[in-house]
């Protein structure tokens, strides 16, 4: 225990040791200590320094803040130490208020933070060093809703992973469905069309040489575009729900899609499908009473913002032994638990095809969840980004607008809002961040607000707005571009096709690994076997088992995936998502690496 | 969010967008042809044209190489330095192109140029790509610093009155407090320390956690230059205060008064020795300065002073956003970093910028002075910005047939402005403003011939609106 001190309180400070010996009530023993020193040295281990005080209602003695504070108190403000020392001799001292005063009491400003080195030598010379006033905005100030967010998909892997890339390492980046960085090309024609509707005319559409550089379907559609947009062009903001044009060519789409009415009225363009489930997720949650239904596993951007809101999460877990679909009893039990606990379920989120999960929900399925909606009142989320990326034979996709519609009988009184984006699909387009968000069956004055939120945020980008328009009408047949069109958009399809199969059967040959079929979306999402050993170390690490696992891939291969826990899983479950994007050799290589490294990491723990 | 308000886009607005429509189908519906928009600072949408060699540039970036910056006739359309500027931001993407996300905080070539043009703004002042965050216009940082202080309902932000709704909207969204202190209308539109601190006490008072202190210069709706000094004792307002401040210096190119000129609050703060003492957030944007480009949401925030681990968490909250769109990041690069001397299109660049510049100081100048001229209309000069906001003598009349209506009579002279003259302006109860006072807000950047057109309609409409309420 001496010796673990000493890493976190460093060199001049005696007796430390003994002075643990003294403490009697658990957890408050040598650990806070320690860690308190690491939180010190780099402030960033406050959660689990947080976990070390244990419980918000525990009181603490005056005894044991005493012990505590002895050889800390230089990195004290002094105020704040009488505070302390008056609150403990009150007896009034619970864990909750010490963790607070303990943020307050001790909180650098960036600069010295960066110079922790030197705190250690004054510790050692006990100089009483002089704190500044801690920022008024901080850590126990600012808004904790924000804290207790959590967004795996850029979490603690991938800023290991950016870490070692800065270092020189080269990193897979098979953590998050970005195409175009990992080596998609974009598809010409989009591209083309947007050059030409972002210049000028007189330097794009109505140049005398714009046909040396620009086929004439694209002349052709980015004069249709600028004309929809209007004489003030992509640089001004367009009506807050997108321009017109754009969303009629949307509600074709779907109509085409789903042989059933669409409404331009109801579309709303969004910056990718995130601002729309923000805006809609928004409107929904009105106090920390209000829970929405997502699955287990799921895509975090739910958890992620439902946490930022204010609001609760109800999961309603998937079952990976069927493919990762959901029955109404499952969905049930979550509702009546949910109910039970006094919290009002206003919305279910569906992802389809699944998303970290890759299975293509079936017509019934789909009804199933709607059905379940209905009867309850609640709002249908239907997240249908990768609608396009299906590949597994004899699936198909099907909206849930359009099961909606087509039983209408049945399905009456569903209110739905269904998202797509820009960014996955085949287009793959990111950065670009288009989308739109269908509204269907939704109150009308809720719809109003609705209206209004997007009109604070002015309006989606106009970049994003027509390469939406571009996503739902590509260019037509017969005309100079349709067939390298064609030719790319197919290669893309096939190719991923190819690597879906390929990674999914790469894993499912490694020993101790499991992994469902990747019927649709950009992601396996595999279960594996690690030793007992690996399980208490990560504990010990205060590290899920899967982000120990993911860590150890990392640095070993250079492969960058996202902890299976980051999207949630049944309890017991270790696993990770990665995504299939890379070309298909790096795409063999990395089935190489992750049999390599699961056998070294068994080895290592065994 | 059912409390949010947001004026600019407000009920006056959707009458403007439904008399569009029924123009459509009668044109004779009204006595005008078409609605003057001077509503919203959206330029490009009353006529001014975008910067040519920045969208060339844009337009080259987004186009895969071999139908792009390696065409054999890419020379016919391109400029060669566009094409130049487009090799160069492409290979700050590194393959990946516009269309994959990019670093959670904006492409890191693209936060190097911004720090190197705050450096230059600002005579020297060193600032570090890492404290930048690109973000989609201002709106959406201004989001993410409000997201991250509001923890509850006894939070509270101070903001001037009157005040762009963006603060007050987002606050009631996040359900903090607003706290208003009044500029002065009698010494321009400026604050004195004494009504801060009046109205810090107050909220203090009323139980309001009060967390940050919102500074618009040049001001919108106000559009008054702050001096050095003024800024001066805000940012030790705000430090005696621990407030957190949120710059908001989106105009800063906007400044027509010769005796003005634009002082970053960082700036200020380093003369003040305050910089990195107390926390501040400054926000700049392409949709405003001669740009305009509103559509492209781009801009950036620069963060100094900060406790690192909520650093941290805002860069989570932009990670969960992924990042912000890159053809916002690409104009935020050529914004701050426009061609070179003696480059090919230097000249026209500079040209186009100074046309676009002067035409918007003649119409600050001509649009206050023909507002002065009205009877009953008071309004100060436009040092700085997009907009005017007169003040408007009502008569007692108006004032009651607006209350019977339930609404204000700032929103009922807009409206009756709006149906006489298809002149569609923002009621400046929208804005805030001190008890008793009745205006509007107009932008100038409809072309000068329309602007001209609209002091006349300005003058005419008033006249009946008196005689309508004698």
């Amino acid at each position: 225990m001496t010796a673990r001190l000493g890493l976190g309180l460093a060199r001049g400070v005696s007796g430390v040791g003994n002075r643990a010996a003294a403490y009697t009530l658990r957890p408050f023993s040598a650990e806070p200590k320690v860690l308190f020193g690491q939180y010190l040295a780099n402030a960033r281990n406050t959660e689990m320094l947080f976990d070390s005080i244990g419980d918000g209602k525990e009181v603490l003695t005056k005894e044991e803040v005493q012990a505590f504070l002895e050889d800390v108190k230089p990195f004290i403000r002094p105020e704040a130490l009488d505070e302390i020392e008056a609150k403990a001799a009150g007896e009034c001292l619970n864990r909750e208020y010490f963790k607070k005063w303990l943020v307050l009491a001790t909180r650098f400003d960036s600069q010295r933070n960066s110079k922790m080195a030197k705190y250690y030598g004054m510790l050692g010379e006990q100089s009483g060093a002089v704190h500044k006033e801690p920022k008024s905005w901080n850590e126990s100030t600012m808004a904790q809703n924000l804290r207790r967010m959590q967004y795996a998909v850029r979490g603690q892997v991938v800023m290991k992973a950016e870490t070692l890339m800065a270092e020189g390492k080269e990193i897979i980046f098979t953590n998050i469905g970005n195409p175009h960085s990992v080596g998609q090309k974009p598809i010409t024609f989009y591209r083309q069309v947007l050059a030409l509707c972002d210049l000028p005319p007189q330097y794009g559409v109505d140049h005398p040489e714009a046909s040396k550089m620009f086929p004439a379907d694209v002349i052709a559609r980015a004069r249709e575009m600028q004309d929809a947009i209007g004489g003030s062009g992509t640089g001004a903001y367009t009506g807050s729900q997108g321009v017109l044009k754009f969303r009629q060519d949307i509600a074709s789409f779907i109509e085409a899609r789903d042989g059933q009415p669409c409404l331009p009225g109801n579309i709303f363009m969004t910056n990718g499908a995130s601002s729309g489930i923000q805006a809609i997720l928004t409107g929904l949650i009105a106090d920390m009473n209000d829970a929405v239904m997502i699955p287990i596993p799921q895509y975090p951007i739910y958890s992620a913002l439902i946490a930022l809101l204010g609001g609760r999460q109800v999961g309603y877990e998937l079952d990976e032994s069927k493919g990762w679909s959901v029955s109404t009893e499952t969905l049930k039990a979550q509702l009546d638990k949910a109910e039970a606990e006094g919290l009002r379920v206003k919305a279910l989120a569906m992802i389809n095809p699944g998303n970290p999960t890759g299975q293509v929900l079936s017509e019934e399925d789909v009804f199933t969840i709607c059905k379940f909606c209905c009867a309850n009142g609640i709002v249908l989320l239907s997240d249908e980004v990768y609608q396009r990326n299906v590949y597994a034979p004899g699936k198909q996709f099907h909206s849930a607008k359009k099961v909606a519609m087509e039983r209408e009988s049945e399905l009456r009184n569903l209110q739905l809002v269904s998202f797509h984006s820009t960014s996955k699909g085949l287009i793959g387009e990111c950065g670009r961040r288009g989308g739109y968000m269908e509204l269907y069956n939704i109150d009308t004055f809720v719809q109003t607000q609705i209206y209004k939120l997007a009109s604070a945020g002015l309006c989606s980008g106009v970049n994003g707005q027509i390469m939406t328009s571009l996503m739902v009408k590509g260019p037509e047949e017969g005309g100079e571009s349709f067939d390298l069109f064609i030719k790319e958009e197919s290669e893309i399809m096939e190719s991923m096709k190819r690597k879906a199969k390929m990674l999914v059967k790469g894993l499912n040959e490694i020993d101790g690994i499991d992994c469902e079929d990747a019927e649709g979306a950009m992601y396996a999402f595999p279960r594996i076997q690690i030793p007992q050993k690996a399980i208490d170390a990560a504990r010990k690490k205060k590290q899920s088992p899967d982000t120990l696992y993911a860590i150890s891939l990392l640095e070993d291969t250079g492969l960058c995936v996202v902890p299976a826990s980051g999207f949630g899983q049944a309890d017991g479950r270790i696993g990770f998502r990665t995504t299939f994007l890379p070309p298909d050799d790096v795409m063999e290589g990395a089935v190489e690496d992750f049999k390599r490294h699961h056998e070294k990491f068994c080895e290592q723990y065994a | 969010m059912r409390n949010m308000e947001y004026a600019v886009r407000g009920k006056v607005v959707i009458t403007a967008d439904s008399i569009t429509s029924s123009l459509k189908t009668n044109p004779s519906a009204y006595p005008f042809s078409k609605i003057i928009y001077t509503n919203i600072g959206n330029p490009h949408s009353v006529g001014q044209k975008p910067l040519t060699w920045p969208r060339q540039v844009m337009a080259l970036v987004d186009l895969p190489d071999d139908v792009g910056v390696d065409n054999p006739n890419v020379s016919k359309l391109f400029p060669q330095d566009a094409v130049e500027r487009a090799k160069e931001l492409k290979s700050y993407m590194g393959g990946c192109g516009t269309g994959a996300y990019s670093h959670s905080q904006g492409i890191r070539g693209i936060r190097e140029e911004v720090a190197e043009f705050i450096e230059k703004r600002d005579g020297g002042i060193k600032c570090n790509p890492d404290d930048l965050f690109l973000t989609n216009g201002a709106s959406t940082g201004i989001g993410h610093i409000l997201t991250a202080c509001i923890s509850g309902p006894s939070d509270g932000v101070m903001i001037p009155i009157p005040q762009y709704p963006i603060y007050s909207a987002s606050l009631a969204l996040l359900g903090g407090k607003q706290v208003g202190y009044y500029l002065d209308e009698n010494k321009e539109w400026s604050a004195s320390i004494e009504e801060l601190e009046r109205s810090l006490k107050e909220a203090k008072k009323n139980g309001v956690n009060v967390r940050a202190f919102v500074l618009i210069n040049p001001g919108n709706p106000t559009g008054q230059v702050l001096s050095s000094s003024a800024i001066s004792s805000v940012i030790k307002f705000c430090s005696k205060h621990s407030l957190i401040l949120l710059a908001d210096e989106v105009y800063q190119e906007n400044v027509y008064d010769p005796n003005k000129t634009f002082i970053s609050c960082k700036k200020a703060a380093t003369e003040a020795g305050m910089l990195g003492k107390f926390e501040m957030v400054s926000f700049h944007s392409t949709s405003k300065g001669i740009f305009g480009e509103c559509g492209r949401r781009g801009g950036y925030m620069e963060l100094t002073g900060f406790d690192p681990d909520v650093q941290a968490q805002i860069y989570k909250l932009a990670s969960s956003g992924l990042c912000s769109g890159i053809p916002g990041q690409v104009m935020t690069s050529l914004m701050v970093k426009g061609p070179k001397p003696g480059d090919v299109s230097y000249d026209s660049h500079e040209n186009e910028k100074k046309t676009i510049f002067d035409s918007l100081k003649r119409r600050a100048v001509m649009v206050s002075e023909g507002l002065n001229s009205i009877e009953g209309f008071e309004c100060n000069a436009a040092e700085g910005s997009m907009y005017l906001f007169p003040k408007v003598d009502m008569p007692e009349k108006a004032i009651q047939e607006a209350k019977k209506q339930g609404t204000n009579v700032d929103t009922l002279y807009s409206l009756s402005l709006l149906e006489a003259t298809g002149i569609c302006v923002v009621p400046a109860a929208g804005f805030g403003q001190e008890p008793g006072r009745a205006g509007f807000r107009t932008t100038f950047l409809p072309q000068e011939e329309e602007m001209k057109q609209a002091v006349e309609l300005f003058k005419s409409h008033h006249e009946q609106f008196l005689e309508k309420y004698k």
